[in-house]
């Protein structure tokens, strides 16, 4: 049992990775990650919703009928992304504001649904829950990962702070959209160009 | 300060300088994936028109006449998400009935566009950039040819390239995203025409 969950855990960070290798959820990977705050918060947001959303549908797996099973899973999806919406709305407006419709857009993250689908749908509780939270988990180190470059090229900063002083000229480039592009094109070069060796 | 747009102002906005695609990045898992040959695109890309246009139009409605005086604006996740499944459903069952050939060009990528999270954002777009009734249908209608122009050009330069010798590591969904990227820069060529945001 231990060591199904911790395999559970581990998968999803790496051979199985949500972004680099089964190329899911891109939408937020590309829009959020242009400034490594906004990056942390809708990470943990999506964190949240994966890990509870396995979680709940796996509980109520065998009571649902198969043929309203998609919306079932929206719906609960959605439930939780409502929760995330009204807390950053109350404590952290400024970055709610700037995060715009991303934040419901956490709803048709092909993550969580597929996640949902392909492991909760057959698994008991705690292991939904643990694969919930490792999927979430694999997600945002990527992003964090993609947004610490873009935020240090494109405006010499991390975390707002100024890294590399005056004498850095900005790739305005890398927090326009073609950087997102650009970037998560290298990383995935990368990370494929390291397997293959 | 949007109710003064022209809708013919939204409109050319949502197709060229605002791409929902390429400056959003809304769509992009079945862009990605779906992209690979022309006659597909255009099936997709052709539903993704008529979807988005119609669902706006559904869920300016719905907002305006029913969340606002309810005051339930927070469950508007929930709200659009079902509007739009129900629609793509219903669509789905007429064409069934009317057209055999609109059925096997359209109907198999029906399914898709609920979990198309572009359908969602020009939702929440609508409602955060408080565009009016003419306006919001605009601009479902311009982001849906703007996302179809922006699949079909991939569609294009996807065959072009298929007999290139690409890196290892490249292939597949890291090539597509370089050429995603090199299409962004090239839209950005229209920015400073009209702002919609």
């Amino acid at each position: 049992m231990a060591s199904k969950a911790v395999k559970t855990f581990i998968t999803p960070l790496g051979k199985e990775n949500p972004v680099f290798v089964q190329i899911l959820g891109i939408c937020s990977t590309l829009a959020v990650t242009n400034k490594l705050e906004n990056t942390i918060v809708m990470v943990l947001g999506v964190i949240f919703t994966t890990t509870l959303s396995s979680f709940t549908f796996s509980i109520l797996r065998k009571v649902i009928p198969a043929r309203i099973r998609m919306m079932v899973e929206t719906l609960i999806i959605a439930t939780f992304v409502i929760i995330v919406d009204i807390a950053l709305k109350a404590y952290m407006p400024e970055i709610w504001q700037q995060l715009g419709p991303y934040v419901g857009l956490i709803i048709t993250n092909c993550i969580v649904m597929g996640r949902m689908e392909a492991f909760a749908a057959s698994n008991p509780p705690g292991l939904s829950l643990i694969d919930g939270l490792a999927s979430g988990v694999g997600y945002a180190y990527v992003l964090v990962i993609i947004a610490f470059f873009r935020e240090l090229l494109g405006s010499g900063t991390i975390w707002g702070f100024s890294i590399f002083g005056e004498w850095w000229t900005n790739w305005a480039i890398m927090i326009m959209p073609p950087g997102a592009f650009f970037m998560l094109a290298i990383f995935i070069w990368v990370v494929k160009g390291r397997v293959a060796e | 300060m949007n109710g003064e747009l022209l809708p013919a102002a939204v409109f050319f906005g949502a197709i060229f300088t605002g791409n929902i695609l390429l400056s959003n990045y809304l769509g992009m898992c079945s862009f990605l994936s779906v992209s690979k040959e022309i006659k597909t695109s255009t099936g997709l890309g052709a539903a993704v028109i008529f979807v988005m246009a119609v669902t706006s139009l559904l869920n300016w409605i719905v907002y305006h006449y029913l969340l606002i005086p309810l005051n339930l604006e927070y469950l508007r996740f929930i709200v659009f998400i079902v509007v739009i499944a129900a629609f793509v459903q219903l669509v789905e069952m007429i064409i069934e009935r009317v057209s055999e050939g609109l059925y096997a060009a359209l109907g198999i990528f029906l399914p898709l566009i609920t979990v198309n999270c572009a359908i969602l954002g020009v939702s929440l777009f609508m409602v955060i950039r408080d565009y009016s009734l003419v306006n919001s249908f605009f601009f479902g209608l311009g982001s849906g040819i703007g996302w179809f122009l922006a699949i079909i050009a991939m569609a294009g330069i996807r065959k072009k390239i298929s007999g290139a010798k690409i890196p290892a590591g490249l292939e597949g969904p890291g090539i597509t995203l370089i050429i995603a990227g090199m299409m962004a820069l090239a839209f950005m060529g229209f920015s400073g025409m009209i702002n919609i945001t």
